[in-house]
């Protein structure tokens, strides 16, 4: 096959494209930039965006000895990645900008310009296994990335290669090593890659400005005031800005934000509880959308949060969960990912939570 | 590299000796040394005191533009306009930029043609409004993109109209067309050793005996104290027998090279109908050698992305480029084609072909033979913004 590998710098692409390589595959290596301003120099913990990742990627297909090129995807992330990002905080949403670029610039722009240019597939550094076009978990489970690919779809799904997915992280690392790869020790990458100062309140507060609100109780009564709801996210308990304690001296968490009014509601960690999730745009894995109800273990964020739930598809991509046992931090914005033990069947993403 | 210069340079390698020393292995160097300078000068028309040795072409273009600035600003403090135009290298526009952000200078961009030259005239009125505040203009003598030949003679004596010093970059033109340096009038010009047959990081900035220049680099006071540093011996030797060499040998690789650029030109025309030549057409002459680089082709293919077109002919074996490229390596629309008044999806779906010594008719059909289908594939991939 054709293979493009989609190389960051870090040293899972790396030996992700290696494998490739080792597969008889004919592979080409490009890394997207997708900093509209690059550092020279990588800052932090953020390893995919300046132009010491693009050369450390370089470096790998070097090593590996195939051609390698460096695409500018900037003005596609920036509109579908970071500006998306941006307005679902706005609306009181807590999106998640990873599974954002995989859904928007891995397997679309990407993959769709990589088949317009006769490869037949993408191969990438996510800890997910697929066989047949079915994806599930990485045996690491510590890096499995299941839940932010569970948004692609058939069509991507056929044409994406994760050969990573049946190996730990400490023998990537020692197959980087022995390959002569560089990278083998470079740090993982944390946190948002476009938000260098990894202060994403200020990040939003500089993009979205300060829109005044309340924080109330569950009552209703207000307790404080706040800069805006993109500073809150649904199971939040440090820095709600809130001082007098509250009646019982409990801990108070963020329940639910309403984005028109401002207002951010808080209480206590049992009225977190949720026991039923409606979410909108889902993607099924084989394609079709299921006709029947069915039973799953869904998973609501990127690490943890699962429970056996009944999903119920609906008309017009809408999804209705119902958890078997209560989950905490249900937060719109996020995905609902739906397995079948370890198979995705499909995510959607949240819009409610009850 | 010309198997000869190899040859030159190894040999040089071997010895020892610093030409700034004064034993006689220091001697032998600096005989070494002198007489390649004497032969640069004689290939490009210049006298050997001309020659400041340097490392190519970016370290020349710096000390011309930045040491003209400050020499001519440092003697009256009104001379503040630095005259560029936008299809400089960057090694002259980023020289001029920085000026302008570290050292007062306001630089002017000169309009080019829709083939990428400066008009005399274009110079004369930019000049011409107060003439007294210019301190220097540098045009190249033929661009490395879209390969036009500026009218480098012509424009040296208007700015002398108004006693302003004319720095040329002919990195592109020394060793394949008609370079003469005293002909020519103009104050500073720069060539380098890669792009003639010679080694890399070995270059000089040609400077009239009268011009004056403030140093970039100092020290022992090497190169009439305008470039300190030792002299890499067997480098120098390497590039005067390139420059030798490929000077001599300029008529008959420039008729060859034209010949075969009409080729390639005319086959991926017939095929892709709508590709278009960007810049001179390389019918005309000026200063008795060719109006277009004869080695360059530069054609844009409407609906491709020029990465996208690079990628399938690297697959076949085709080696070409887009322009200029930043440090991550992201393919950037061409300046170059943006300066002459292309709109950006223009400048982005272009492709420089350059034809060398080791070019021949084979490599023409091989691009011929594959072009159509490696553009149709471009257009299916589409433009990706």
């Amino acid at each position: 096959m054709r293979v493009l590998a989609a190389m960051s710098g870090g040293v899972d692409s790396a030996v992700a494209a290696a494998r490739a390589v080792d597969a008889g595959h004919h592979v080409v290596g490009v890394h997207l930039a997708l900093s509209e301003t690059p550092a020279a120099l990588r800052g932090g913990s953020r390893g995919c965006c300046s132009k010491e990742d693009a050369a450390d990627a370089r470096r790998a297909a070097d090593v590996l000895g195939i051609p390698f090129y460096v695409w500018d995807f900037a003005a596609r992330f920036s509109a579908d990645v970071v500006d998306d990002f941006v307005a679902s905080y706005a609306a009181g949403e807590t999106p998640n900008p990873c599974l954002r670029c995989n859904e928007k610039i891995k397997f679309s722009a990407l993959l769709d310009r990589a088949l317009g240019l006769g490869f037949d597939a993408v191969c990438t550094g996510h800890y997910a296994q697929l066989r047949q076009g079915e994806l599930s978990r990485a045996v690491d489970v510590d890096k499995d990335q299941s839940y932010v690919l569970a948004v692609l779809t058939a069509h991507q799904l056929r044409h994406a290669m994760f050969p990573l997915g049946d190996t730990p992280k400490p023998a990537v690392r020692a197959e980087a090593a022995a390959r002569g790869l560089r990278v083998a020790d470079k740090p993982d990458s944390h946190d948002i890659c476009f938000i260098p100062s990894g202060d994403t309140r200020a990040f939003l507060t500089a993009r979205i400005g300060t829109r005044p609100g309340a924080i109330v109780d569950t009552s209703g009564a207000e307790l404080g005031r706040h800069d805006g709801v993109h500073g809150f996210t649904v199971g939040q308990r440090k820095g709600l800005g809130v001082d007098a304690p509250a009646a019982d001296g409990r801990p108070r968490y963020v329940l639910g934000i309403e984005p028109v009014s401002g207002t951010v509601r808080v209480g206590p960690v049992e009225a977190l509880d949720v026991h039923a999730i409606d979410a909108a745009a889902a993607v099924w894995s084989a394609g079709a959308a299921p006709a029947e109800p069915f039973a799953c273990t869904v998973q609501v964020r990127a690490h943890g949060g699962l429970a056996p739930a009944v999903a119920h598809p609906g008309v017009d991509g809408r999804l209705r969960v119902e958890l078997g046992e209560p989950l905490r931090g249900v937060a719109p914005g996020q995905a609902v990912a739906l397995y079948d033990g370890d198979v995705v069947r499909g995510s959607a993403r949240i819009t409610a939570a009850h | 590299m010309l198997p000869e210069a190899v040859a030159a340079m190894c040999e040089a390698l071997s010895r020892t000796g610093n030409a700034s020393s004064l034993h006689s292995a220091g001697r032998r160097a600096r005989r070494d040394v002198e007489e390649s300078r004497e032969r640069i000068a004689a290939a490009v028309g210049a006298r050997p005191s001309e020659v400041v040795l340097t490392t190519g072409g970016t370290e020349s273009d710096n000390l011309a533009v930045k040491g003209l600035f400050w020499s001519r600003n440092a003697a009256d403090p009104r001379r503040v306009r630095v005259l560029v135009p936008g299809i400089e290298h960057h090694a002259v526009l980023d020289s001029a930029l920085w000026l302008a952000e570290h050292s007062g200078a306001q630089v002017e961009l000169l309009a080019v043609d829709g083939a990428g030259r400066v008009q005399p005239e274009t110079l004369r009125a930019a000049l011409a409004a107060v003439p007294e505040t210019v301190a220097l203009v540098s045009v190249m003598w033929a661009n490395n993109e879209v390969g036009t030949v500026n009218p480098i003679r012509e424009l040296a004596e208007v700015a002398h109209d108004f006693d302003v010093p004319l720095h040329t970059d002919a990195v592109q033109a020394v060793g394949i067309l008609p370079v003469d340096f005293a002909a020519s009038g103009v104050d500073a010009l720069t060539l380098t050793g890669h792009k003639l047959g010679g080694p890399y990081g070995a270059g000089a900035l040609l400077l009239g005996r009268t011009v004056e220049l403030t140093p970039l680099l100092h020290g022992g006071g090497q190169e009439r104290d305008v470039r300190s540093g030792t002299l890499d011996t067997p480098a120098v030797v390497g590039l005067a027998t390139a420059v030798e060499l490929s000077v001599a040998d300029a008529p008959r690789r420039a008729a060859m090279l034209s010949g075969l650029r009409d080729d390639l030109i005319g086959k991926v025309r017939a095929t892709v109908g709508d590709a278009t030549l960007n810049g001179d057409p390389g019918t005309g002459e000026i200063d008795g050698g060719p109006s277009r680089l004869p080695g360059n082709a530069h054609l844009s293919f409407p609906g491709c992305e020029g990465d996208s077109l690079l990628m399938l002919l690297d697959a076949h074996g085709i080696e070409c480029s887009t322009g200029s490229a930043c440090t991550a390596g992201v393919a950037q629309p061409s300046h170059v084609l943006l300066a002459m008044g292309a709109d950006e999806a223009t400048a982005r779906g272009s492709l420089r072909f350059s034809l060398g010594h080791t070019s021949g008719p084979e490599d023409v059909d091989a691009v011929a033979a594959v072009i159509g289908q490696v553009v149709e594939r471009a257009r299916r991939a589409g433009v990706s913004r």
